[in-house]
């Protein structure tokens, strides 16, 4: 996995509560077995006039005028400044695998689903919880300001505004480790096979009813 | 000490190893998978050369892109060449890794929640996995279940573990018992409505009281299933007799000595008297009337004698622009009576109802009557192949199609619109499933979450209708 440490961006403002993963990257896009490829179809139906497909040649669609991606200024974004509830719904890690391929490194949101929350760390990805109130003042800060940009370092735990306000935020530790050192978490959990083992040996003397085939 | 909480029972019986970061290593006993978000898991071992830790914890079926006709014609019948690459990789990586799979021709094919606990492959005090939000059906059977992510995936075929972090504690009580024709699916709908989508986030829920009580397996499943729509990874139903008469006999449920063995353990999942709650909420069953969501949101909801709600009257203004853009996006407007929404289309079915009580349910309410003529198109798509034969024996088939509804092969169908049924621009459908999101039925559809009953009444009328008036 891709590290994180520190990362500075234009932020892009998505000014709507309870976002969900079929808004982020809509089903037909799904059918793909691949995890890369999804950044055209990110929120396909609020960024396009017609209908998506799969397969199309994005650049020859109808764009919707008033997304805040289509808006010159925000189009190089990799912030995204959001409502509470950002990533409800479908647990499709094709949401968080969208928003990396169209160039996203961060997401601020006063509050996240829990299973996108999760999904996101997986993939290189950095959701941040602030205070409603500074979340507030972070959109009135980028819609009055061209080319904003705020500074995101994860080892100080910080987003920093162009005018030098620190703000802190929280991070699970092991999420954290894995995020600054870009480890396989399968590959640190492999580290405790032989816990899993004993787990399995004890479980099954205690309820051998969960280890019978399925056939 | 206070006693413990079904969860954290289910928690400790599964903690494989707590760490000194506060996460801890969970071990999970089945693992369902599907083929919209297994592919690239299976690929994920490929390229770092693993092999699953557990073969026989793994049962994988396919259902989102699944056509519901023509289902002599197999793989074959699946027009859309995308789709058709999606089911054959799930088959072929389930032959490469020696995973059981009920494929598209088996009569237990079918969707991957209604399958698992039909077979007794879900078992009260596992933990489930699936690559799946709505796994929290499972929850029904006192079982720790939740969906997780294509990366978790691959990680529980690698390790038979999960990196977690304990959920906090969450009582929903439903209380008293719910009147006739208000069904599990006006229970759930109701509590998204109180507490809100997001009022779950960071819970695990468990749901109890009379009213859930006196619900069958199938109606608890429709209750845990939607506990994602209020936020919560997790919903649960202690253990009763309900819950054991259900598994026993299944084809993987245990038999003999240790049948019993099983059944002393199962008897002590339930919260402890004495277990404390971060939050309890307590909901008035008897209050409840036959719900119906009028926005985009499953927490946009009323009673069907209410009426669409005015903007006008929200004073915060994040959720007032919310509610303008769902009425928008709906065709709907202020103060409108729910009644006076007219239907396109009716779709009975999905992982939330489309198992056999929900059947039972639908066909009491069309018999004898015949489909509205406005209605374009009503149908009914059972949950699995078995669920099917078991209609067909009871003579329920015969029922819808007399009635103009028509009886489809198992998938998970309109629900979200990866396969050939889909709603039109602009097009309202009463359907059973658990999302109204935008677009999430088909570009520009308009979806009202309704329970089978109530699904059933809206196609007979062409409009919405207190169920109740018909049937009582």
């Amino acid at each position: 996995m891709r590290a994180f440490t520190q990362h500075t961006g234009i932020v892009a403002p998505m000014d709507r509560s309870n976002v969900d993963t079929d808004m982020i990257i809509p089903k037909q896009f799904l059918k793909s077995i691949k995890r890369t490829g999804f950044g055209p179809n990110l929120f396909d139906e609020l960024r396009y006039l017609d209908e998506g497909k799969p397969d199309q040649d994005a650049s020859q669609r109808p764009l919707n005028p008033d997304f805040v991606l289509n808006q010159e200024r925000y189009r190089t974004a990799s912030v995204l400044l959001a409502r509470s509830n950002f990533g409800c719904g479908s647990s499709r890690e094709h949401a968080p695998w969208a928003l990396d391929d169209f160039g996203f490194r961060v997401i601020i949101a006063p509050s996240f689903a829990d299973i996108f929350y999760n999904n996101c760390f997986k993939n290189g990805l950095l959701p941040i919880v602030l205070a409603e109130n500074i979340v507030d003042q972070l959109f009135q800060e980028v819609e009055a300001e061209d080319g904003y940009q705020l500074t995101v370092d994860l080892l100080a735990q910080t987003v920093t505004t162009p005018s030098g306000a620190v703000f802190s935020f929280e991070v699970d530790g092991f999420r954290r480790h894995c995020l600054l050192n870009g480890l396989d978490d399968i590959g640190v959990t492999l580290e405790d096979a032989d816990r899993i083992r004993a787990y399995e040996e004890q479980r099954r003397q205690t309820a051998p009813w969960l280890f019978n085939t399925l056939s | 000490m206070a006693g413990k909480t079904l969860y954290d029972k289910l928690w400790d019986d599964h903690l494989v190893t707590q760490r000194d970061d506060g996460s801890a290593l969970i071990y999970i006993d089945r693992h369902l998978l599907h083929e919209v978000t297994s592919p690239q898991a299976f690929e994920g071992l490929r390229l770092a050369n693993r092999k699953p830790w557990r073969l026989d914890a793994n049962l994988a079926t396919p259902d989102h892109n699944v056509p519901t006709t023509d289902r002599d014609k197999g793989i074959d019948g699946i027009e859309d060449p995308v789709s058709r690459i999606q089911v054959e990789t799930l088959g072929e990586n389930c032959e490469e890794f020696g995973i059981l799979e009920f494929e598209l021709m088996d009569q237990r094919q079918g969707i991957v929640h209604v399958i698992g606990p039909e077979q007794g492959a879900i078992l009260p005090g596992m933990t489930v996995v699936c690559g799946d939000s709505h796994t929290s059906t499972h929850g029904a059977f006192g079982i720790l279940a939740h969906g997780i992510g294509t990366s978790e995936v691959e990680h529980v075929l690698a390790t038979q573990c999960l990196v977690q972090k304990k959920m906090k504690n969450m009582l929903v009580r439903i209380n008293g018992n719910p009147g006739p024709g208000v069904t599990a699916k006006d229970l759930v709908l109701a509590v998204i409505g109180e507490i809100g989508t997001a009022g779950g986030s960071g819970y695990a829920i468990e749901f109890g009281g009379d009213a859930i009580r006196g619900l069958s397996m199938e109606g608890r499943m429709t209750v845990c299933n939607m506990a994602i729509e209020a936020g919560a990874r997790v919903g649960m139903v202690a253990v009763d007799d309900t819950t054991i008469d259900y598994v026993k006999g299944r084809p993987f449920a245990p038999t003999a000595a240790q049948w019993e063995q099983a059944v002393a353990y199962w008897r002590t999942l339930h919260s402890d008297a004495d277990a404390v709650f971060d939050k309890v909420v307590d909901i008035d069953a008897t209050a409840i009337k036959p719900q119906v969501t009028w926005g985009t949101s499953p927490e946009m909801v009323a009673g069907v004698d209410g009426l669409v709600p005015d903007p006008a009257d929200e004073s915060d203004p994040i959720k007032r622009e919310g509610i303008e853009r769902a009425l928008k996006y709906m065709g709907l407007t202020a103060n409108m009576p729910i009644t006076d929404i007219k239907l396109d289309r009716v779709f009975i079915g999905s992982c939330t109802n489309s198992r056999i009580e929900d059947l039972r349910e639908a066909a009491a309410v069309v018999k004898g009557r015949k489909v509205a003529a406005t209605v374009k198109q009503a149908m009914v798509v059972p949950g699995s192949g078995l669920v099917k034969a078991q209609a067909e024996s009871e003579g329920l088939d015969k029922i819808f199609v007399e009635a103009g509804l028509e009886w489809r092969d198992p998938g998970c169908s309109m629900c979200l619109a990866m396969n050939a049924d889909k709603l039109g621009q602009g097009e309202h459908c009463a359907s059973t499933s658990n999302r109204n999101f935008e677009g999430r039925q088909g570009f520009g559809g308009r979806t009202h979450l309704v329970s089978p009953a109530m699904a059933a009444a809206a196609a007979v009328t062409g409009h919405f209708v207190d169920v109740r008036e018909l049937t009582h």
